[in-house]
């Protein structure tokens, strides 16, 4: 499975989809949020796979 | 998806200019377009002494790296507000703090508005506007205090994080409510109308809030990920949610809006800027108000 997490919610997807699909199962809009895996962002065609966990930083934030 | 530049995989795919870069290629790409961003507009020169606004944000962060990568001269300028009795304050602070001292402690200072004036923000604005928000009374301190900085520091300019999606959400505002005034001022570059009033730069016009936002996060740049409590529910955040579905219906929209609203402005077609009032300066601060008799800024300060 995939964890995905944002702020303090937590999901868990299939593996195999887009970042950009998973991101739309959760109900945030893809265009608010910047996937990020192992500490690195990655773009929302990445494949997710088994095991991954990705954080979704709010593109909008502070200041 | 691959880097357009070397193949690698992209981090970050930019519809608008049907972009992909991978983390090197767009690090360089945010770099060029500030750099381009700042010689169109005419913001500064190399050497000029730039002051930076720092709040502890993405924006502000981004934006002073970027400078200082770019070689500029560029010094930060932290006004602790006071704002929620202290504590996002103090967090923010602590943000810009750590940048610095990464950074081989890069110049900044520190404005405490309550120990400078007696007050904090929030104080402030409960004393004179009841139970309002604290939001115009922040801004009229904070204006005050970055043009009394910029003009005691010998500064050529300030320069704020504003990005593109900040400028969009405005200038959707302003549209609606057909603000000719306020139309007619919106630029990238305010000019010094005063010798003490700082001329007002914004380097990050041309990038999208989401660039802005992965630039912090591919150089590792810890910022203030939580708003200022009293920003939640701004109607700012919610014009820049509809300029993003009207983006991703089609990728461009905020570009485009933004710079053809510029064009027209540039060529005078849309509005004039309205006859000037006449400025007198404050006896006590010596920076310009409309009518004689201490400005606004003094003013609340006056028991
Ligand atoms: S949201 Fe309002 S109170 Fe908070 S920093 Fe901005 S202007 Fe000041
Ligand atoms: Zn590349
Ligand atoms: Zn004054």
């Amino acid at each position: 499975m995939v964890k995905l997490v944002y702020r303090q919610q937590e999901w868990e997807v299939k593996p195999g989809m887009t970042v950009r699909d998973a991101i739309l199962k959760t109900g945030l809009k893809p265009y608010a949020v910047l996937p990020v895996r192992d500490g690195k962002l990655i773009n929302e065609e990445t494949i997710l796979r088994d095991g991954d966990e990705i954080k979704l930083v709010a593109v909008v934030s502070g200041g | 998806m691959k880097c357009r530049k070397c193949g690698r995989p992209a981090v970050i795919n930019m519809r608008q200019h049907k972009l992909a870069l991978c983390e090197e290629h767009f690090l360089e790409w945010v770099l060029e377009q500030t750099r381009r961003a700042i010689d169109r507009y005419h913001m500064f020169a190399p050497d000029d002494k730039v002051l930076v606004a720092v709040s502890g944000g993405k924006d502000s962060l981004s934006l002073w790296d970027v400078l200082l990568r770019l070689g500029y001269r560029a010094e930060g300028l932290y006004i602790k507000l006071g704002v929620e009795e202290g504590a996002y304050s103090d967090k923010s602070l602590g943000y810009v703090e750590r940048f610095a001292a990464e950074r081989g402690g890069v110049h900044f200072q520190v404005v405490d508005v309550k120990v400078t004036y007696g007050m904090s923000v929030l104080e402030v604005a409960r004393a004179r506007h009841r139970g309002h928000k604290a939001c115009s009374v922040c801004g009229l301190i904070k204006r005050h205090i970055m043009n009394r900085v910029a003009y005691e520091g010998g500064y050529s300019c300030i320069a704020t994080g504003h990005n593109l999606d900040d400028e969009v959400a405005v200038l959707m505002q302003n549209t609606l409510r057909w603000q000719v005034g306020y139309l007619a001022r919106q630029s990238p570059v305010l000019p010094a109308t005063h010798p003490r009033l700082a001329r007002k730069v914004k380097p990050f016009v041309h990038l999208y809030e989401r660039e802005t936002a992965a630039y912090a996060l591919v150089r590792g740049i810890d910022y203030i990920y939580d708003e200022c409590p009293y920003a939640v529910g701004a109607t700012t955040l919610f014009y820049k949610d509809l300029l993003n579905q009207l983006e991703e219906r089609s990728p461009g929209a905020k570009l485009s809006f933004y710079l053809s609203f510029l064009r027209a402005r540039e060529q005078g077609l849309t509005f004039t800027e309205q006859t000037r009032l006449e400025l007198h300066d404050c006896p006590r601060c010596g920076q310009p108000t409309t009518a004689p008799g201490l400005c606004a800024f003094c003013r609340l300060w006056e028991n």
